[in-house]
């Protein structure tokens, strides 16, 4: 447990110092640790500022709040495809392909293109809560479509994630087209986009994560009977529609605030929760931490890609994350079909 | 133990269930016996409060004043107190997941745990005497998805042995193993049920092997009770051929005294195959 958990922390800050010293403009690797250091309470008064003064805005004020949202966005979606596939015990249930991202993003779309919260002091909090509601509804929506005679399959589930997405899709392109909006700017977000976010975007997503992570935890235990099936769970002793229920919940929750600030970014939440069961074991005690933390390192390394491959030039973030998700999905798809369900 | 009176059960409009009624004594070993579709299964999920009856009451335990009267209805347990009292052995004994043998033992301490997964007892002790007593140790670090049917039963029956219940429960468990095994599992079945004064109720499809282990039968046809009572009473051949619409011999064992059930093809046919 703590040799998993130190790696994986080890692993998320030294990306994080990685990332932070690569991008368009070129700062030499001292001055990005002295930038660092000098903020750091106490050593203030040691160091010396030999840097220019632009470096320390760079560093400051657009690539450290980069790399934070990147994290919290990436534990987030992490969190929330551990927290679908456990209670419906499907291995690729994650916040993209059961539609419940895209459900969020006609939310939020909504909210952003009519106005009606834009530039508003707390339209930065309305958001995700207006995503939130109607990324529950496309969940209790994909969930209706995929029962049959009372149960859920994986390959329905996909079926009806997939209807449902092309669905919220257009709805949300037709609001775009309807918009007297910069266009970019918005197909930028719906892509998914980590650009020209302030620190004030983390402090918005920052208690969704917290909350999430910590119900989530509570119910790691449970979540492990989940996987020996329901009924199983049922006489262990597990009250499993309210169990059920709390969890998609919360991960909707989670979902719909990293959707609201960065957009759509998709199959981050299925490749990270199954790249720690291959690590580390089933076990949702650790699975849950782990994939915070390496959902943190993953998004942040795509978006690191996303800003320097083509530098100045940046790719969208959803276009890297599905580049590598999608293949992954496909490979987990075959694996299904020949092994082991659930 | 169990009383069970006038339980009605109905999925939509098809009827499965309809004015079953009766008792099953503490320590116990009682059979639910009944072809497809005869609602077995459906009355064990009305016992292990899974689904509830739209008619009637299911009563567990006793009211524990020494009367000797039933206790309270299995809807007034939560499902922690009913999982620190009853244990289900299914069909299907484990999903391959990718939790080891120890770790899925140990879920059946599941409802004596606290939040952080603490216990009060030493439940270390306990699941190592339940692993040797089956001889599950050698396979301890083992993950699920790697054991055979056999296996992943015993496993499933050690995880009902670390519920410590006083009531077990058995879907049809011996459904994918072979004879040997079958028999292996109602042996292990049988001592632990000895040793810990267990009361079981097992729903099974072999007549035969149902003489052989219960010492109450109960026979169900579409949803209502045939019959109640020893298996020399139950497994008449006229019974099983109302029932089941075949022509049976019933002898006696020539060991054991039970009945056993001797299956043979349909008088027409053995008349054609003669010539």
């Amino acid at each position: 447990m703590l040799i998993w958990g130190g790696a994986s922390f080890a692993l998320l800050l030294l990306s994080a110092v990685v990332s932070l010293s690569l991008g368009s403009a070129r700062l030499p690797l001292a001055d990005v640790w002295g930038i660092l250091l000098s903020r750091l309470p106490g050593l203030s008064h040691a160091i010396q500022p030999r840097w220019p003064d632009a470096s320390e805005q760079i560093i400051l004020k657009i690539r450290l709040p980069r790399i934070v949202l990147a994290i919290l966005a990436g534990a987030c979606l992490s969190l929330a495809g551990a927290g679908f596939q456990g209670v419906l015990r499907n291995p690729l249930a994650d916040p993209y392909t059961l539609g419940v991202a895209s459900g969020s993003a006609v939310g939020a779309a909504f909210l952003i293109l009519t106005g009606l919260s834009f530039g508003a002091l707390y339209a930065q909090w309305t958001i995700p809560i207006v995503a939130f509601a109607t990324g529950l509804l496309s969940l209790a929506l994909v969930l209706r479509l995929a029962r049959v005679q009372g149960r859920i399959r994986m390959e329905t589930l996909l079926l009806a994630g997939v209807v449902l997405q092309a669905f919220l899709g257009s709805m949300v392109s037709f609001m775009v087209s309807m918009s007297d909006k910069v266009i970019n700017e918005i197909v930028f977000w719906m892509l998914g986009s980590l650009a020209l976010r302030g620190w004030s975007f983390s402090a918005v997503l920052a208690p969704y994560l917290a909350i999430g992570l910590v119900v989530l935890l509570g119910y790691a235990r449970s979540l492990n009977l989940f996987a020996l099936g329901e009924r199983q769970a049922a006489h262990l002793g597990i009250r499993v529609e309210r169990t059920k229920l709390t969890v998609l919940v919360v991960s909707t929750f989670m979902t719909a605030a990293a959707v609201s600030i960065v957009g759509i970014i998709g199959f981050v939440g299925l490749v990270v929760p199954h790249l720690v069961r291959l690590l580390a074991g089933p076990d949702y005690r650790l699975l849950l931490p782990l994939s915070a933390l390496l959902g943190g390192a993953y998004m942040l390394w795509a978006d690191t890609l996303a800003r320097t491959l083509l530098s100045p030039t940046e790719i969208p973030i959803g276009v890297v994350t599905a580049f590598l998700g999608a293949p992954f999905f496909a490979y987990l798809l075959r694996r299904n079909k020949h092994g082991a369900r659930g | 133990m169990i009383e069970v009176q006038g339980v009605e059960k109905n999925y939509g409009s098809a009827k499965v269930l309809s004015d079953v009624g009766f008792q099953v004594n503490e320590g116990a070993f009682f059979g639910i016996l009944g072809p497809n579709g005869s609602g077995k299964s459906t009355l064990l999920k009305l016992i292990s409060g899974i689904e509830k009856a739209d008619a009637g009451e299911v009563r567990l335990g006793d009211a524990g004043d020494g009367s000797g009267r039933a206790g309270r209805l299995v809807g007034e347990y939560s499902r922690k107190e009913l999982a620190k009292w009853l244990a289900v052995l299914e069909q299907e004994a484990l999903p391959p997941v990718g939790f080891t043998v120890r770790e899925v033992v140990e879920m059946g301490r599941f409802p004596f745990q606290n939040w952080l997964g603490e216990e009060a007892e030493d439940a270390g002790r306990q699941i190592d005497t339940i692993l040797a007593k089956l001889g599950l140790q050698s396979l301890e670090e083992r993950t699920i998805d790697q054991l055979s049917g056999g296996e992943k039963q015993r496993v499933a029956l050690a995880k009902a042995m670390a519920q410590r219940p006083r009531l077990l429960l058995l879907d049809e468990p011996t459904t994918y193993l072979d004879i040997g095994r079958q028999i292996q599992l109602m042996d292990r079945i049988r001592e632990w049920q000895r040793e810990a004064k267990l009361t079981v109720v097992a729903v099974l499809h072999d007549l035969n092997l149902a003489a052989l282990y219960c010492d109450r039968l109960l026979l169900l046809n579409r949803g209502r009770i045939v019959g109640v009572g020893s298996p020399q009473e139950i497994l008449t051949a006229e019974r099983i051929s109302e029932i089941y619409g075949i022509e049976p011999l019933v002898t006696r064992h020539p060991a054991l005294g039970v009945p056993q059930v001797l299956l043979q093809p349909h008088a027409e046919e053995r008349g054609s195959g003669e010539r």
